[in-house]
């Protein structure tokens, strides 16, 4: 506990500048990388990633030196070859895309590994703290080289909000964009650009294995709350920027522990559970329907069977036990419950005082001769419109009653001329 | 060559050849990338195997990294089908997170398990020499990872000599081999099962990325030399070798991990054979242009 | 062949791909010996059809049975030839490779192919022209070429039923006509062959038998009954609008098409 309050209280400079500083990388990858999420090259970013280690590797073995801006130069040279490469063998081979991700990711590390291990076992310069691109370690990182960074992420954020309709465009519309006589050619460079700009800067705080992380996970996670990019792009970037946060404390609580991992591990958390409860697209929304259109179904299967032995008796008789109900229609035990649940919720049904009985209320005879009547006009454009067998229509009918809405109604009584009697010669019961 | 060389190419040639034959089906499945998420995302399973029962390898955690594998290809068949998340986006979802959780248990546990990032990272194939397998007796067989290669090896090959017209029909057409009555899933499967099981083999001499090198390269290279199948199987064998030999004597030129190297000479071989095909088809271009109508690909 | 059950049913048959119906409670039979047009107009679920029928997707509702028995009881004599599209030509395969998956088999997977197979993939060759290009390389083939070499992997199945998704798509004026040919062939041998065609002006030419279709079955018959100008304009002249209006509601509120009850067997039609 004390750490946590050493840690948020910020009274450190060291702690305040690395975890703004990680923040910030990690709010301006996320937020360019939604542009690589939108147009499915997220797995692309994943490979320069990768790519930018040999990069980074060569240019400390030219210069001799950790200067950021020269090793970010490097880090550019090698992401934007390992793009160029990837399109140039999926256009000019039979290889296709995937295999081309995965080839030139895969090659590209190694010779970053190879020249790393090369550096570290020859003992060349200061070469302490390269192997910190692997995983990322915020806390290691330098005031100097923050500073450095922060300007190119702000750089970054600055270009994208200058052209962010552009690229919305050329992200959603590409052909459009070509049409509407937008130079495709040169926003496509300015984007990759900017995007390799974002993958090399993230990985100071991710590390490169991780890096496809910060550039697809907080996207995914933003585009199950929203469907605006403005929005999407806000809150990828809060994701992003509150990953790095908590990335850095846990790095400045146990020292031996690798950021990376934990950034993503809280960017997977945040867009795991995004996925299940957005209340849109979200898994458990989806869940929640279902059963909603279950208790749906099986009610309105109930209200439909009452109204069948009311019809059966000439609507003489009014009162039915449960035995009555099942005989008339199979429920499973669930649904039945369900089913009775529903309907005195709504007060469709009355209980009568002798036990088990039940009664249709004035609504609920309402609500039933609904359900009949749309089951029966269905059945009406089965065999009207779409040329079905009397024998073969009940079962799709069954369904279909319980979906149609009041507008569709309408619209299905007006084409079929408001019909009597169904093709099964049953009278359509219509509103009283 | 010294015998402790021998053995490194050996076992290297041995790992090389068994992914480079499960990568070729990969890549002709277009699952390149899938592979690439399993090499990644069998990690906490093997870390996890390591902290319970503390030894590298044993049936159970082969088998257990397998189902990992499958497991994986599960969980990005539900963010994308279910969760309706991007097919790409899935995959990367997916594995960045596994190996996050993996590379968090060996950091937790550094001091308790002998396995590291580095290992994680590029293997500890250059240590074979020294993982001696010994009888009770003290009879010395040979480096314990040369057979394991090598058993992976047998067991690959088999795999892909009986399964091969499954294989081939699953992957070239599959709604034709549904149509047959033939298994896709099964096969589908069966097929990632295996590729799990080459990458946990593979991990412990190459990691978790270098895996892919080896899955990718070679076979890519055959592909783009031939357009039969059974030639490209042969000729990625070729590669395979050749990127374990190649590799080991870059990296001790270099003194850089074998891995790495390894991985560095698979590309090189792809970006000759890659050169070559370009050069073939721009001279195949020129004269056609010159006799514009040629009636040789008539029907 | 005539005193032999319809060579393909398909009874109430309703399918969606991702929850949106495409196809609405298809009913119909087929005469064994007719060669049969599926036609409708595009995104009317010709292919979608097919698909069922092989089992390659599963319907919401509904059921099809061949030679009246299930497909699992008569794969033998059911053969399919998908879109030539739908596989990618650059496999590392030559013809002949591709011709022998025909007689691929569950029983033989895992087994040579005998020198029967050898012999009757070598036959279905020769039967579209492919023969002299047996060892080229299927990457190298024109698109009449390929779809040839698609049919004669189907004929090496020696089924009694053929299906067959847009055969006459992307192929020269010569494959057409030596495809109708060795249909008419196929025909004296009493075998049935039903082929989705987009193409509604060479239908009535092609076929003896047409389906004609727009995610509703509009009409299945001889030809001469079903070429009438009414029923082509009720298949070409747009969707139900009703029928699109509960079909996006259906998969926007994830609703079940067939309640559970319904799923396999027919209701009892009380209503």
């Amino acid at each position: 506990m004390d750490k946590f309050f050493a840690f948020f209280s910020f009274t450190d400079p060291n702690v305040r500048l690395v975890t703004f500083g990680t923040m910030f990388l990690g709010l301006s990858t996320a937020a360019v990388g939604s542009f690589a999420f939108l147009r499915k090259r997220s797995l692309i970013g994943d490979a320069i990633a990768h790519a930018i280690l040999p990069g980074i590797a060569l240019s400390f073995l030219f210069f001799q030196s950790k200067n950021p801006f020269l090793l970010m130069g490097g880090a550019l040279v090698s992401g934007w070859l390992a793009m160029v490469s990837i399109e140039y063998i999926s256009n000019k081979s039979k290889l296709k895309p995937d295999t081309a991700i995965g080839l030139v990711l895969s090659v590209f590390f190694g010779v970053g590994i190879l020249l790393l291990t090369h550096i570290q076992h020859t003992g060349i310069g200061n070469q302490a703290g390269l192997d910190q691109f692997l995983f990322g370690k915020a806390a290691a990182i330098v005031k100097q080289d923050l500073y450095a960074y922060g300007i190119i992420a702000f750089l970054l954020l600055a270009v994208i909000l200058l052209l962010f309709k552009e690229f919305k465009l050329l992200s959603f519309n590409p052909d459009f964009a070509q049409a509407s006589g937008l130079p495709v050619q040169s926003l496509r460079f300015v984007l990759s650009t900017i995007t390799v700009l974002a993958i090399a800067l993230g990985i100071q705080s991710v590390g490169v294995v991780l890096m496809a992380a910060l550039i697809i996970t907080p996207s995914a996670a933003a585009r199950a709350w929203t469907e605006r990019l403005s929005v999407m792009m806000l809150l990828a970037g809060g994701i992003g920027a509150f990953s790095g946060l908590v990335g850095s404390y846990i790095s400045f609580t146990a020292p031996n522990m690798p950021t990376g991992p934990w950034i993503v591990m809280c960017l997977s958390c945040i867009a795991l559970a995004s996925l299940f409860f957005s209340p849109r697209r979200g898994v458990l929304a989806k869940l929640l329907q279902q059963r909603k259109n279950r208790i749906k179904i099986v009610s309105e299967n109930l209200l439909k069977a009452l109204y069948h032995l009311q019809e059966q008796s000439d609507f003489q008789n009014r009162h039915f036990t449960e035995g009555d109900i099942l005989e008339q229609r199979s429920f499973s035990q669930g649904d039945f419950h369900t089913a009775l649940k529903k309907l005195k919720k709504e007060f469709w049904i009355m209980p009568i005082t002798e036990k088990n009985r039940f009664q249709l209320s004035e609504k609920g005879v309402e609500e039933a001769r609904r359900v009949v009547r749309l089951h029966r006009i269905w059945e009406m454009y089965l065999t009207e419109r779409m040329r079905l067998k009397a024998d073969h229509i009940h079962p799709n009918a069954e369904t279909i009653e319980h979906i149609i809405t009041p507008e569709i109604e309408e619209q299905l009584l007006e084409e079929l001329g408001y019909p009597k009697k169904d093709p099964h010669e049953s009278p359509i019961p219509y509103k009283a | 060559m010294s015998l402790e060389s021998l053995y490194i190419v050996l076992t290297a040639g041995f790992i090389a050849v068994s992914c480079g034959l499960v990568g070729a089906f990969l890549i002709l499945r277009k699952m390149a990338m899938l592979g690439d998420a399993i090499s990644h995302a069998v990690l906490p399973g093997i870390a996890l195997a390591f902290l319970i029962s503390g030894s590298r390898d044993n049936l159970i955690m082969l088998l257990g990294a397998a189902l990992v594998g499958v497991l994986t290809t599960v969980l990005i068949e539900l963010l994308h089908k279910k969760a309706r998340l991007q097919e790409d986006a899935s995959i990367g979802v997916t594995f960045t997170w596994l190996f996050a959780i993996g590379v968090i248990l060996i950091s937790a546990y550094t001091d308790n398990v002998d396995l590291d990032q580095e290992c994680v990272l590029y293997g500890e194939i250059a240590y074979v020499p020294l993982d001696l397998w010994q009888l009770a007796n003290g009879t010395n067989l040979g480096p314990r990872p040369l057979y394991v290669s090598a058993g992976l090896l047998l067991l690959i090959v088999l795999f892909v000599w009986r399964g091969y017209k499954g294989l081939t029909i699953s992957t070239f057409n599959p709604d034709y081999a549904t149509a047959l009555g033939i298994s896709t899933a099964l096969w589908h499967f069966g097929f990632m099962g295996l590729v799990s099981v080459t990458t946990v083999v593979s991990f412990e001499s190459v990691g978790a990325i270098l895996v892919v090198a080896l899955m990718v390269a070679p076979p890519a290279t055959a592909y783009l030399l031939t357009g039969k199948l059974k030639k490209m199987l042969w000729l990625t064998v070729l590669f395979a070798f050749a990127t374990a030999g190649g590799g080991y004597f870059l990296a001790v030129w270099l003194d850089g991990s074998i891995a790495g190297a390894m991985a560095t000479a698979a590309g090189l071989y792809f970006a000759l054979a890659f050169a070559y095909t370009r050069l073939q088809a721009s001279s195949r271009n020129k004269p056609l242009k010159a006799t514009a109508a040629s009636p040789t690909h008539g029907a | 062949m005539s005193t032999e059950k319809p060579a393909l049913e398909v009874h109430n048959l309703t399918a969606s791909y991702q929850r949106k119906p495409v196809l609405w409670e298809i009913d119909f039979a087929l005469p064994a010996g007719k060669l049969v047009g599926i036609v409708g107009p595009n995104g009317s679920g010709k292919t979608t059809l097919l698909k069922n029928i092989m089992g390659l997707m599963q319907p919401d509702g509904g059921y099809v049975n061949l030679f009246g028995k299930k497909l699992d009881e008569v794969r033998q004599r059911v053969s399919y030839v998908p879109q030539r599209e739908s596989v990618d030509w650059d496999f590392p395969a030559s013809v002949l490779d591709v011709v022998q998956m025909g007689r691929y088999r569950r029983s033989n997977l895992f087994k040579r192919l005998s020198a029967e197979d050898k012999h009757v993939a070598a036959e279905a060759l020769e039967k579209v022209g492919m023969l002299p290009y047996a060892k080229r390389q299927i990457s190298q083939l024109s698109g009449g070429q390929q779809q040839r070499v698609f049919i004669a992997r189907s004929l090496a199945q020696q089924a009694d039923l053929y299906l067959m998704d847009e055969p006459f798509v992307g192929v020269d004026a010569s494959t057409e006509e030596s495809i109708l040919t060795l249909l008419s062939e196929m025909k004296q041998e009493g075998k049935t062959v039903v082929i989705v065609h987009h193409d509604l002006q060479t239908a009535y030419d092609y076929f003896d038998w047409i389906v004609l279709l727009n995610t509703r079955l509009v009409a299945a018959g001889s030809k001469e009954e079903v070429f009438r100008s009414d029923l082509l304009q009720e298949a070409y002249g747009g969707r139900l609008t009703v029928l699109s209006k509960i079909g996006d509601l259906i998969s926007r509120k994830d609703f079940p098409i067939r309640e559970g009850e319904f799923k396999e067997k027919e209701g009892l039609g009380d209503g």
